[in-house]
Order: C-alpha cells, then structure tokens, then sequence
C-alpha cells in the first residue's frame, strides 16, 4: 500500500492553526507565568495571519486532497477566510486584559479559598490561547470535510475545546460552569447523532465518502432506508449545532453563561464553520435529494425563526436576547439552504459574512457595560446608555439594526441576497415566513434602543469602560464592516460570486 | 446639474452643521436650520422653473449604479406629482422651523438635534419623491423612519415614547410586507427581463400572473395604506399626531403620509395594473368608510383635544383622495394629486395654529377655550381660513381637489360619489363645531389674557395662508404640472369603455 499523499500547502489553514495549537501547549507548560501572555498572543496572532494568507494562496484551487478526505474549493476558501477574519476578531475580544472577563485559575472550585487566594495573587490564565487555537482549527477543517470521518474529527476538534472555553467565566461562575456542562452533554449527544447517521450513511453506500454518497444517490436514489435514517439523524446533529429549532435549547444557557468574548467568538465562528458544512453536504452531497430534505429543512427554518424571535421577545438579559437572535439568524440562513440554486451558496456565504461581523460586535459592546461586580448584562440597567455613553450606545444601536436588517446596514444586504434566493427557488413560504418574523424581531431590537434613548440612567454603578486598544480595535472594524457591507457591499459579493462554486464531480 | 441630488444633499449638510453648532448656542442652531431650509425652498422653486410642463416622464434624470450584484441603481427623477410633493416639503420646512422655534425646549434632547433632525427628515423627503429606483424608494421610505421616530419620542409631549413606538412599528412592518413584494419583483424581472433591475420604468414592462400580481401588490398596498393612514390601518395616526410636537406633526400629516398615496399612484398602479382594476371597488369602500370614519371621530373629538381632532379630518381627508387615485380617470387622480398637496397646507395651517393656542393655554383640549376670537382676533382668522379650505369652500384651495375627486369617482362609480359628497357636509361639522366653541361666544376665564400672533408666527403662517387662497382661485397653475402624468397613468390603465 503506497504512502498516503498529504498536500501540505493546500491543508496549510489547518495545519498552522492546529501546530500553533500545540505550540501554545507546550507554551503553557514550560514557560514562566510572567511571559506567557505576550508568547501566547504573539503566537496566536501570527498564526491566524498566517493561516489567513494560506488561504489567500488557495484561491485558484479546487479539488479533493488529503487521500479525498478533504475538498478545497472556492466555497471553502471563503469559508476558511471568514472564519479566521471572525476569530481574529474573536481574538482580540478573548485578549483583553483590562477587564476579567476569564476565571483566575479555572481548577479552582467556585467560592473556595483556593479561587480567592488564586484572585488575591491576581492569576490570569492564559489556557485559553491554546483552546482557541484548537477550535479555530477545528472550525476551518468542519466545512472542508469531505467524508463523515473527517467531518465528525473536525467537529470534535471545534467542539471539544469551546466546551471548556464556554466554563471559564470570572462571574458568575456556577451559572459558567453550568453552561459549560450543558454544553457539553447536549453537544455530545449531537456527536452521537452524527456518527450515528454516518454509520447508517456508510451501510447505505458503502464508503464514507462525500463523492461516494452521491454518486450512490444518483444511481439508486429513492427510499433506501439506511439513506433515509442516516440522512435524518445527520441532519439531526448539524441541526444541533446551527441551534435551529427544536434543537436550540442549549443556546440561550451557553451563551449567557460563557464568557463574553467566548460566546462572541462561538457565535461567528461556530455559525459559520456549521453552515459551511451544512452547504457543503446539502448542496454538493445530497442534492439529489432535495425532494426529500426541502420540506423539512423549510419546517425546521420557518420554526426556527418563529421561536428566535417570538421568545427573544420575553427576554430580559441582553446576552439571552443576542442568543435568540442567534436561534432566529440560523432560521435566516436555512432559508438559504432551502434556496438549493447556486444564489443561494453565495446569499448564504454573505449573509454569514455579514452576521460574523456584527454579532461580534454585539457582543464585544457587551463587554464593556460593567459595575463593580462585572458585566451588567441585565436589560433595565442598560437603560440611559445613550446618555451615558452616546458613541458606544450609537454604534450598539447601529449593530441592533443590522441584526433587525435595516436597509443601509449590512445585515439588509444578507437578509435581501438570501430572501431572493429562496424566492427564486419557488419556496416563497419561507420567504413570508422571513419577512415576518423580522418584523417580530425588529420589535425587541428596537426596544432596546429605546431603553438606551428615552428612558434615563439608573444611578446604580452601571458604568461602560473606556475601551482599551485591542477591544476599541475590533469593535471599530466590526462597525466599519457593517456599515461598509450595507452601503457599498458590491466588491465583496465580487468576490463571493467569483468563488462560490464547489469542487465538481 | 445634478439638480436632485444637490436639492437633498443640502439639508443633510446642513443638518451636520447644526448638529457641530455648541449645545449652548440653541439660537445660532435655529437660524442656522432656516437658513439652510429657505436656501433649499428657494434652490428647489428655481428648479422647477426649468420644468417641461407638458411632458409625462421623469425629468431631472439621474442614473448611476450602485450595487450591480443586484441590479441596484441611484436613480433619481420627478414627473408633475413628484416634483410638487417635494416642493410641498421643501416650502413646509422652514414654516415648521420657523414656527416652532421654541417647541424643542422640553425634549430629551438638545434643541439643536431636534432642528438637525428635522433637516435630516428634509433630505429623506426629497428622496423618497425623488427616486425611480424601487430600492432606492424602500431605502428613504424606511430610513424615513428614523429622524421622525426621534423627532416624535424625543421632544413630544404625553405618551411621547409609546406613541413613537407604535408609530415606528406599524411603519416597519407595512415596510417589510413591501419587501418582501419587493424581492418578488426583483426575482420575477430576473426571470423575464434577463437581469434583475429595480427601475420603476424597465418594471413596468413586466407580465405577472394574476395570483403573483395580487399578492405583489397587496405587499405594497398596505404598506402604503399604513402610511397614508387608510382605514383599518390607521390606528397609529392620531396617537402619533397628538404626542408629536406640532411642527413634527405638520410634516407627518403634511408630507410624509402623502408619501403612502403617492406610492399608490406611482407603484401600485404602473406595477400592478390589473390587480388595481380587481381590487380597486374595495379599495374605494375602504376610501368611503375611512371619509365617514375620519369624519365621525372628529365630530365626537370636536370638544376633545384639538390635535386628536386634526389627525381624524386628515383620516377622513386621505379618503377622498384614495378615492380618487382608484376611481381610474384623469380627473379622480389629478384630483388626488392636487388633493394632497392642497391637504398638506391647510393641515399644515391647521396644526400650527393649534400648536400655539395649546402654547399659549397650556391645554390641548377645545373645550378650555372660548372667545379667541376677541382676545387673539388674528389667530382666529387664520384658522377659520385653514379650516374653511379643510371643508373644501369654493375659492379656497382644497375645493377644486374635492370637487374634481368628486367628479372623476361620479363618471366610474356614481353612487360611491354621492356618498362621498355626503362627507363633505359632515366636515362642515367637524371644522364649525369646534370654530364656534373655541372662537366665539363668551371668553372663558383663563383666555382672558393670551396674545395674539407675534411677528415671527405671522411670518411664519403668512406664506401657507396665502398659497391656500392662491391655489383656491389658479389651481390650473399646479394641474397644468399635474395632468400629463395622470393622464399617461390612467391611459397605461388601458381599461374598456374609456374614450
């Protein structure tokens, strides 16, 4: 058997992201304390600039690599790009020092002399750095993949560390640490459905390949059973992930609960790494079952959409807003699956470009508005920020307009590009279903612009920070995209048309 | 020139300088607002000087692209009814600046952000009017939103925030139904057309099926039925009236909601003609109802607050012109069209007067008042005029609208239009009833001393006063610009049995 043939410069996103993940370990456990986070971010820094050239490198490729275990096309390099530009954002969130947004030593039991006298000797961890890596790595290979193996090792890989990353919140840290394990469980039993469904996928075609399952669909298509149950309980698992309805449950806990910059940074990335893959087997896997998968997945988005912003509705802690809003955004962007017309890869690649970018912003706006005990997440006290703090209440009212989708803003232009696509697919149920549930949504994106504005300050130590460098660095570019996005977004969809096909065959 | 584009950059500039302008230095900030907004009043009436009257298409045509991914350009043009819409809101501007120069003292905010606000409202008056894009339409319909959501929450009186809210909502969701008709057409001319384009004229040359045609335009009928308000979805309207400033409410009842009706004439009528003709009898029952509904609210408002009272005769108003915009012939639209500009500026008269009779009295219901007419004689006057040309007297200038309204529904829809008439007399009642009981009969105490209008509302309202008795007696002036559109409209109509 000859040796397997690795095309080092084609994987090299990967690669680099996961050796520097190594790196940052040996990193944690061999060099002093005092060093370590100028090593770790150096470190981390420059891999994701690496990493985002490599990418740059591979504009021209398309093909199957790695023994056709991994498919690099132009949807993936945009995929991947976007994904490093998010986590370098995401980064630069998780990088903050000003604030302690991490647990001083996560070992420590919540409440404990331990955490105290790990607080009073004012730790920082720095094992985040590794994690991060990790993940990112995880979430560039998760769209690539290009049989259920590689699939389901990448999602482990993305997964496994936002676990724990999801746990390390300085405040509140049981409610961290419960979101950490609710996480954990829920996304486990996502896996479980996953590989279940590969395992069902391999009995139907007997390769775990991509290419594989779709030359089997087009010879014997129809009602196969294995096809039937495998395709169902993938679907099952990657619905998991994208927190669409009824399987969303996890997501307010998890991204109330985790730390700020962590859930920035799982908002975008995650969503992002998820629908890749999502396109990637829909589209260029299944297709030839869409009679099949299309009422289904326009079920599931019409659901999806209605619970996101019916219940977000109710919610009275920012954090658990975004994350219904999230829910809801996932909604949005199934309809793009459902467009299955080649419209619909590039609506969906720039509706998540666009979401990335502002849902950062949200949440690195989150960061800022603090007591004295952290931040103030609950939505009362934020009301008077415009008085407060009239550029950072404007530049949050402007990201809450993008994620309603008001013309001008970026959030517009995703939400048009994807409801056209849908639309001119024939399905213009979802469509309305759409146009809805963003009316509902602009409901509670617009109260809470209406707290910041018309209601007055409550004198009650609510504060928002001076940002420093590194979070003023990435809100200002998160706002400068959504502004740019929404004005002059052509070069970008450019760009996006120009790539947005899958490898063939 | 890029006539249009400089009439809305104007304001906007200019709103930026008052907005720069030191928050201590309110009065610089004012005269630095009606500056800029007589600047643009005057550049807008020279440009209209160089207005071909007897053509029908779009002039002053501006065209560049914008995003070609979706067929989206900036593109700007006015025919006869754009062009005095704008002019409508370029001529209301600086009277609303002008006479509310004290009306910001109470908002949340400084003084200079509400007259920023209302230069920025300026330029999406403009816009909207302006564009022949339908993108670019949506744009300005929804950014409109915006300056006017503030203008009304922030410096209101009352329920100022709530009503805001109802307001901005009601609004978003009728524009987000025209979105989603809006991505329909996209799609559709992408199939037809061979690429997708937004131009209202290249649009124009679609052939929809008749379920798709209806459901397109019910997305944009009700859209702009919210807007214009038509009874049932005018529920937004006096709660937003009432808790606006008055100046706020001149260009909301004045300007804006005009904008719901225009976009009946210009999109649902040239995009959906036969979807028009199918729907256009309930249409004119809605219209009906809503003259008789506005009517009968403002009656029984007739002792209430005043400018609860206005908003319903505007309700009642905007019937007769939905009325006439789907009766189909060339005097109901003409009609229509004269109607709302006329409407603009006798409502616009209206409100201001009463935004200083509650000033000057600290009260916004008629029933406080009584025998202005010996203590604020000219203030008297000038409302009697307003509100004589609100129900419609011969020689004032809102009659020529009705009676041509009247009209044009009589040839198509005679029985509509007899009713319809019946509305007049009812405006009779709902102008004199509160006239009698805040002008005249014994002064009530408390009213004893009010002033008269000083110099600067006498400026102020001296131009609107005299265009409602200008237009009374040449209306031929303005349906001189108006009727080679209208025309071209019900022609492009094509219905049987017309001559």
């Amino acid at each position: 058997m000859p040796a397997p043939e690795i095309e080092y410069a084609v994987l090299a996103p990967v690669l680099i992201l996961l050796a520097a993940g190594v790196i940052a370990v040996l990193v944690e456990a061999f060099v002093s304390r005092k060093y370590r986070y100028v090593i770790q971010t150096t470190l981390s820094f420059s891999a994701i600039g690496l990493g985002i050239l490599s990418v740059a490198l591979n504009k021209e490729v398309s093909g199957r690599f790695a023994e056709g275990s991994v498919a690099v096309d132009g949807v993936t390099v945009v995929l991947q790009g976007t994904i490093l530009v998010f986590s370098l954002l995401g980064l630069l969130l998780i990088a903050e020092r000003g604030f302690q947004s991490f647990t001083a030593q996560a070992s420590t039991l919540p409440g404990s002399a331990d955490e105290q006298r790990a607080l009073a000797s004012g730790l920082q961890q720095t094992e985040v750095f590794p994690l991060t890596l990790f993940a990112i790595g995880g979430a560039l290979l998760f769209p690539a993949a290009n049989d259920l193996i590689t699939l389901f090792v990448a999602l482990e890989v993305l997964s496994l560390p936002l676990y724990l990353m999801a746990g390390l919140s300085q405040r509140r840290r049981l409610l961290s640490q419960e979101a950490a394990l609710k996480y954990f469980l829920l996304g486990a039993f996502s896996s479980a459905f996953l590989l279940f469904g590969s395992a069902f996928l391999y009995g139907y075609a007997g390769t775990t390949t991509f290419e594989g399952i779709k030359n089997q669909i087009s010879v014997a298509p129809g009602n196969d059973l294995f096809l039937l149950v495998g395709l169902a309980t993938l679907t099952v698992g990657l619905l998991f992930k994208v927190s669409a309805a009824p399987f969303h449950s996890w997501t307010p806990d998890v991204y109330q609960g985790a730390p700020t910059p962590v859930t920035a940074f799982m908002a975008a990335v995650t969503k992002v790494a998820a629908f890749g893959a999502f396109l990637r087997i829909f589209y260029a896997t299944i297709g030839g079952m869409v009679w099949t998968w299309r009422p289904i997945i326009i079920v599931v988005s019409i659901l999806t959409m209605a619970i996101g912003t019916i219940v977000a509705i109710a919610q009275r802690d920012v954090k658990r807003v975004l994350a219904y809003s999230a829910i809801a955004h996932s909604g949005f962007l199934l309809t793009g699956i459902v467009a299955f017309n080649k419209s619909g890869v590039e609506a969906t690649l720039l509706y998540l470009a666009t979401y990335g970018f502002t849902t950062l912003g949200t949440f690195a706006i989150v960061t800022l508005v603090r007591d004295a005990g952290g931040e103030v997440t609950d939505l009362n006290r934020w009301s008077g920020l415009g008085k407060r703090s009239p550029l950072i209440a404007a530049i949050f009212t402007l990201f809450l307009l993008a994620l309603a989708g008001i013309p001008l803003t970026s959030g517009f232009v995703g939400k048009f590009a994807i409801f056209s696509a849908a639309y001119e697919s024939g399905n213009i149920s979802v469509v309305i279903a759409g146009v809805l549930a963003s009316a509902i949504a602009a409901f509670f994106y617009i109260r809470i612009v209406v707290l910041m504005y018309f209601n007055d300050p409550q004198e009650d130590g609510t504060s928002v920070m001076i940002p420093s460098p590194v979070t003023a660095t990435a809100i200002g570019i998160c706002a400068l995209a959504t502004l740019i996005l929404g004005i002059f977004p052509q070069p970008v969809i450019n760009v996006i048309d120009s790539l947005a096909i899958f490898v063939a065959g | 020139m890029n006539w249009l584009t400089i009439l809305g950059l104007l304001p906007l500039i200019g709103s930026a300088a008052v907005f720069l302008v030191p928050r201590e230095r309110a009065a610089l900030a004012k005269q630095l607002a009606l500056g800029i907004s007589s600047l643009v009043a005057v550049a807008g009436l020279v440009m209209a000087t160089s207005f071909d009257r007897g053509v029908s298409g779009f002039q002053f045509v501006e065209k560049y692209s914008w995003i070609p991914a979706f067929g989206i350009n900036y593109g700007l043009g006015v025919d006869g009814m754009a062009l005095l819409l704008i002019l409508l809101a370029l001529i209301l501007t600086p009277v609303v600046i002008l006479a509310c120069w004290n009306e910001a003292e109470g908002g949340r905010w400084s003084v200079k952000t509400f007259f920023a606000l209302l230069l920025i409202l300026e330029t999406m008056m403009i816009g909207v009017f302006a564009a022949t894009d339908i993108f670019l339409f949506y744009l300005f319909f929804e950014a409109m939103l915006i300056p006017v959501y503030f203008l009304i929450g922030g410096y209101g009186s009352g329920e100022r925030a709530a009503a805001a809210v109802k307001f901005l909502l009601y609004s978003l969701f009728g524009g987000l139904l025209m979105l989603a008709s809006i991505i329909g057409l996209y799609v559709v001319s992408g199939d037809q057309l061979g690429a997708a384009t937004f131009d209202v004229s290249e649009l124009q040359k679609l052939s929809l099926n008749n379920q798709t045609e209806l459901l397109l335009f019910l997305g944009f009928f009700i859209a702009f039925a919210i807007k214009a308000p038509l009874w049932p979805f005018h529920t937004w309207l006096p709660d937003a009236a009432k808790a606006a400033t008055p100046g706020t409410s001149v260009l909301l009842l004045g300007v804006l909601d005009k904008v719901g009706t225009y976009g009946m004439i210009r999109f649902c009528l040239s995009l959906f003609p036969d979807a028009s003709k199918q729907l256009g009898p309930t249409i004119i029952v809605l219209s009906l109802i809503s003259i008789f509904y506005g009517a009968f609210l403002a009656i029984w408002q007739s002792n209430g607050d005043i400018k609860r009272l206005i908003s319903y005769t505007s309700i009642s108003h905007f019937g007769f012109i939905t009325l006439g915009i789907f009766a189909f012939t060339a005097q109901g639209q003409s009609g229509s069209i004269l109607y709302m500009v006329n409407h603009g500026f006798s409502t616009a008269a209206l409100f201001l007067i009463a935004g200083w009779m509650i000033a000057r009295r600290n009260s916004s219901k008629v029933a406080d008042f009584g025998g202005l007419q010996r203590v604020t004689p000219l203030l008297a006057w000038t409302f009697f005029v307003a509100g004589l040309s609100s129900l419609a007297l011969p020689g004032l200038s809102s009659f020529v609208s009705e009676f041509l309204v009247l009209v044009g529904t009589f040839v198509r829809y005679p029985v509509a239009a007899v009713i319809g008439t019946l509305g007049i007399i009812l405006a009779a009642l709902y102008i004199l009833i509160p006239v009698q009981r805040a002008f005249h009969g014994p002064v009530l105490p408390g009213n004893e001393n009010l002033k008269d209008l000083n110099l600067r509302e006498k400026i102020a309202i001296a131009p609107v006063i005299a265009l409602i008795i200008a237009f009374g007696f040449f209306p031929q002036v303005l349906l001189n610009v108006i009727n080679p559109g209208t025309q071209a409209s019900v022609a492009a109509l094509n219905i049987e049995g017309d001559k």
